[in-house]
């Protein structure tokens, strides 16, 4: 919020431990709607019959609401396991130009980049963004921490204790994350115009598409909305 | 059951292997500016994407719903400069009160 490059310059000075930190509190909010979420997760999951090990699994292992979701909701409705796959590859495929963003930022050689790639969340990669393209490793490390955690013991919990949330869309949870990136959008639309133009652009793109294309293509296809980018640079 | 083990962990290794692939081919080397002005927007372009997918969008349609009233009051409270928090409750609450009574 407000980061001048100043402010920033000091917190670069603080070290990486405090980075770590700041992240990880920065992203308690979110980490909280994410405990919800899987809360909300669990309670789907057990309705379809999932044993408590495998929804606790897939959280540990996939760790990505949209996918577990996706999953969920195509083998709910009777779909195959490959329709399944593909719905999940395709709403997370924005994790692709997400990790290309970050990629600069990254240590060491491709296996540990890989596996810092892994820490690349939605709200932790936003949080992390620090205008013109730079993003800061250790607050994005940091971010994700809490809400791995939540979303694993949610996951749990919506299992286990069963049904206090009750259904999701009757507490409006289903609303939380959009809400929440547009949390996020805000805080990169005091980039500039560019980021304004670019982000009404891209609006625009995915709401035309979404009658027309399968789940999760409407958003990669309005990463092309950044190409904007190229006639501001001459 | 075995589907649905195959199918969770065939979807953690594509979901790891989409993760993996843009720090690792991007690699440690400089972006050239060109290509990190577009970067720097991939933000701004995803997150509106996401905003108005996820807000609007049910099940390959376009629909005016319960949560996108919720998101439409978490933008107000957001403009009003409400804490992230608050803005983010009122959208959930927002949701769940026009179940409720709408």
């Amino acid at each position: 919020m407000g980061r001048t490059p100043e402010t920033e310059r000091e917190d670069e000075g603080a070290g990486h431990r405090g980075a770590y930190y700041s992240g990880a509190r920065a992203a308690l909010p979110f980490a909280l709607a994410t405990g919800l979420l899987g809360v909300s997760f669990g309670v789907l999951a057990g309705s379809l019959g999932w044993g408590a090990l495998a929804a606790v699994a897939s959280s540990v292992l996939i760790c990505s609401g949209s996918a577990q979701f996706a999953v969920a909701a195509v083998l709910g409705a009777g779909g195959g396991p490959l329709a399944a796959i593909v719905a999940a590859v395709l709403l997370n495929a924005r994790f692709g130009p997400m990790g290309l963003a970050v990629g600069p930022y990254l240590k060491g050689g491709p296996l540990r980049r890989a596996l810092e790639g892994q820490a690349v969340i939605d709200a932790s990669w936003a949080l992390a963004s620090r205008g013109g393209g730079r993003f800061d490793r250790e607050f994005m490390i940091g971010a994700s921490a809490p809400q791995v955690v939540a979303w694993i013991g949610g996951t749990a919990v919506g299992m286990l204790g069963g049904d206090f949330v009750g259904d999701p869309e009757r507490r409006g949870l289903d609303a939380i994350f959009p809400a929440f990136f547009l949390v996020l959008l805000v805080e990169e639309l005091r980039g500039g115009r560019s980021a304004i133009a670019v982000a009404l652009i891209a609006a625009v793109l995915a709401l035309l598409l979404v009658p027309h294309a399968p789940p999760g293509v409407p958003v990669i296809a309005a990463c092309a909305a950044a190409l904007f980018g190229l006639r501001r640079s001459r | 059951m075995t589907t649905l083990w195959l199918t969770i962990l065939a979807v953690a290794l594509a979901n790891a292997a989409i993760k993996a692939s843009g720090p690792v081919l991007v690699g440690g080397k400089e972006i050239p500016p060109r290509a990190s002005a577009v970067i720097s927007l991939l933000a701004p372009a995803l997150l509106a994407a996401l905003v108005v997918t996820e807000a609007f969008g049910e099940d390959g349609a376009l629909v005016l719903d319960e949560k996108a009233l919720g998101v439409g009051v978490a933008g107000i409270a957001l403009l009003l400069r409400a804490p992230v928090l608050v803005a983010v409750f009122l959208a959930a609450l927002t949701a769940a009160l026009a179940r409720a009574f709408v």
